[in-house]
């Protein structure tokens, strides 16, 4: 049986499931606690765990993200929010010079337990500065783990995950999804394992390879495009790192042709990789050179006309597959 | 309604075919199964028989003209269809083959697909690579669709669904020279000769023998005496009557022993392994008007020297009539060339792909010879093996034109 949430609602279901689980779980973050989260995520939490369990925390990203891994140092496991992933720069130095090297550099001794979490990439006209996307800049670094949930189900399962693995993991949720996307979220204990990606759609002509709020977009396009008679494979990676090749693999011999897509940036970003997989991989079974669509190479434009020609819409990823099956 | 009448593709390896006479004209009535035309493919004459009942409205092309496959040729239809959309498509379809026919003959090549950079290297998606290895499709021949001419799967499926070796010649296919400059024209007195399907198919095939097949050779000496002998006796026995025994057909016997006793020899390079034919199937190599056929005479280890005799001649003669069927002249396991009828005393053959060695034979040569401790006059024949060395080894092509002189020392031994 499963019931429909919205993306918001898995997500706080995988956090009180966790922390009715474990008494070590507790979450951390601005306005998480009296005002009910700043996307209103955390809601309801603060009266049934108490102000123990779920911490107002200042304005200083780098100060309860230090606390965050120094308390998962000890033993707890920390979830820390980020209002939004923006935010997490002036934090970096605790994610990948603390969190993600503890455990090498003490060799073995201490582990990190901790879980980051908040939206990332744009919302709606929220400017350069609030518009990042930093999955591949966080991807990069050995010794965290990184996931972009797409569906509800997803988001639960791998949250939960996340709680429980005793090393950092990132997760990247959307300020757009919260709301808007609902879908079916299994009843009982969900899991989703970290470092495996999901076929959303079956299809025999081209491989789409995407994760995130980027999936909707692709299902949109892969919609019209069945119209035309053209079946598109939609691989939601779910994890950037781990990444799963093999079901990217297993899809592109199927193919014969990828795409990848994402809102972040195309530069060193998670298609560069993803492509270079496929080409050392499945050389011998591509029949055109893989296409990337991501965000414009620019900061993120304000104005909201300009926002929209940034951000890859389902006619770019039209457009993208249609010239790898030289049909443009 | 209106039947567009094609090219069959009348061989594996085909390019195109030239209607060499056309046996119906316009107005006439076909039924299935009645010879319409002569078609010259690579290997052979053969007649094009009608698949469909109708009446002949149009002959498309002259006799004389090379149609690649698919390639319309008629129109079939009842006295009165509109043949318009048909003429157009015909057409189109000329057009779309043309890279495809081009693509053999050098000189053409640049002018006939110039979206393709002439870098002699053919842009392919990986995919197509993989599926021409596997297929043993020649992407010289095919018309890339993508980008810059680049051929893409789209490209090559049809030819795949049309049963794989379509455009196929073995697996590593050698690029033909292509002039950076057109080919000057002919200086007065020179007279250029248009190159036919068949002198195409010996130049690609010969090329890539030479380019591809790291060629040895071993030569022996073999007293003729015995064999004259044999042969001359066996003649005068069958009387006016019966096949006469040529000495070729007495090598052709012995090798097929030979080979049997020696089956290295008897093998196929791949890039798989090395394939051990279990039949011996020895190709012959005939001389035609302007070419050169090998027919092959299958089983040839099981046969007698008699069916040898009665199948080589039979062979030849068709051979030289150009009535072989394609059949006839494909997987040969070895073959035999035979100059010995020109007074030629040795010579190195070209091994003929995908098979690993061919025997040549020169004439038998009065000479004097040693018995015991006396120089007498003799005869000798001297074979030539050309090996290729990626499957037999020095040591096993010698062993091999050991027992193969022993045999031909011995010829009783051949009808035992």
């Amino acid at each position: 049986m499963s019931r429909t949430l919205t993306y918001r609602e898995a997500v706080r279901e995988a956090m009180v499931e966790e922390m009715e689980r474990d008494p070590n779980v507790f979450l951390i973050g601005e306005e998480v606690a009296q005002y009910n989260g700043a996307y209103k995520v955390s809601e309801g939490m603060l009266d049934k765990f108490g102000p123990q369990r779920v911490i107002d925390a200042p304005i200083v990203e780098t100060g309860f993200t230090g606390l965050g891994v120094g308390a998962a140092m000890v033993g707890l496991r920390p979830i820390v929010e980020f209002m939004t992933w923006n935010f997490s720069f002036v934090a970096f130095d605790q994610i990948v010079s603390s969190a993600a090297k503890m455990r090498l550099m003490s060799g073995g001794q201490i582990n990190v337990p901790i879980t980051f979490r908040g939206p990332a990439g744009a919302a709606h006209m929220l400017a350069a500065q609030h518009s990042h996307a930093p999955e591949s800049l966080y991807a990069h670094f050995p010794g965290l783990k990184v996931v972009v949930p797409a569906t509800p189900a997803d988001a639960k399962g791998l949250l939960k995950t996340a709680i429980r693995d005793d090393d950092p993991v990132l997760v990247m949720e959307s300020e757009v999804m919260y709301s808007v996307i609902k879908g079916e979220v299994p009843d009982g204990e969900h899991l989703v394992p970290i470092g495996k990606a999901d076929v959303k759609r079956e299809g025999k002509d081209v491989t789409i390879v995407t994760y995130g709020k980027a999936v909707h977009t692709c299902l949109a396009a892969a919609k019209k495009l069945a119209a035309e008679g053209i079946e598109a494979e939609i691989v939601d990676l779910r994890s950037i790192r781990p990444m799963d090749s093999e079901t990217v693999i297993a899809s592109v011999v199927k193919t014969n042709r990828c795409v990848v897509v994402h809102e972040a940036w195309e530069l060193c970003g998670v298609g560069a990789e993803v492509a270079a997989r496929v080409q050392r991989d499945a050389f011998d079974h591509l029949d055109a050179p893989i296409e990337r669509v991501s965000g414009r190479d620019v900061p993120m434009a304000y104005a909201n006309s300009l926002e929209k020609v940034c951000i890859p819409d389902a006619a770019r990823v039209i457009e993208a597959v249609k010239k790898v099956l030289y049909l443009s | 309604m209106a039947i567009l009448v094609e090219m069959p593709k009348l061989t594996d390896t085909m390019e195109e075919g030239v209607l060499r006479k056309w046996l119906v004209k316009e107005g006439d009535v076909v039924e299935p199964g009645k010879v319409i035309a002569e078609v010259e493919t690579d290997k052979a004459t053969m007649e094009m028989e009608a698949f469909d009942r109708g009446t002949i409205l149009k002959l498309l092309v002259p006799e004389g003209t090379g149609v690649p496959p698919g390639g319309g040729i008629a129109i079939l239809g009842k006295p009165g269809d509109d043949v318009t959309a048909l003429l157009d498509r015909a057409g189109k379809k000329a057009e779309k083959a043309a890279p495809a026919k081009a693509a053999v003959s050098a000189a053409p090549v640049v002018a006939a697909a110039p979206a393709r950079a002439p870098t002699g290297r053919i842009p392919a998606s990986p995919l197509v690579r993989r599926l021409a290895r596997e297929h043993g499709i020649d992407l010289q021949a095919v018309a890339g669709s993508g980008p810059g001419g680049r051929v893409i799967k789209r490209d090559v499926d049809p030819i795949i669904a049309g049963g794989g070796a379509a455009l196929a010649v073995a697996t590593i296919t050698p690029l033909p020279v292509r002039p950076a400059a057109p080919l000057p024209p002919p200086s007065a007195g020179d007279v250029l000769v248009p190159l036919t399907p068949m002198r195409r198919t010996i130049a690609r095939r010969l090329l890539e023998s030479k380019q591809t097949i790291p060629h040895y050779y071993l030569e022996i000496e073999v007293d003729a005496e015995p064999l004259a002998l044999f042969r001359s006796q066996a003649n005068r026995d069958l009387g006016e009557g019966g096949a006469k025994l040529s000495v070729n057909d007495i090598v052709l016997k012995a090798t097929a022993k030979a080979l049997r006793e020696v089956p290295q020899v008897n093998s196929s390079f791949r890039e798989d392994g090395i394939l051990r034919h279990g039949r011996v199937d020895v190709s012959m190599a005939v001389a035609i008007e302007d070419g050169l056929v090998t027919p092959v005479i299958r089983d040839a280890d099981r046969k007698t020297l008699g069916q040898i005799a009665a199948e080589a001649r039979d062979l030849a003669l068709r051979a030289k009539d150009r009535k072989l069927r394609p059949e006839e002249m494909q997987n040969g396991t070895f073959s035999v060339s035979n100059l010995g009828m020109f007074g030629i005393e040795r010579f190195a053959a070209v091994i003929n792909p995908p098979e690993a060695a061919i025997l040549a034979v020169g004439t038998i040569v009065p000479k004097p010879v040693l018995r015991g401790d006396l120089m007498v006059p003799g005869k000798t024949i001297v074979l030539t093996l050309s090996a290729d060395h990626r499957v037999v080894d020095g040591a096993t092509g010698a062993r091999f034109l050991q027992v193969l002189k022993d045999l031909l020392e011995h010829p009783m031994r051949l009808v035992l």
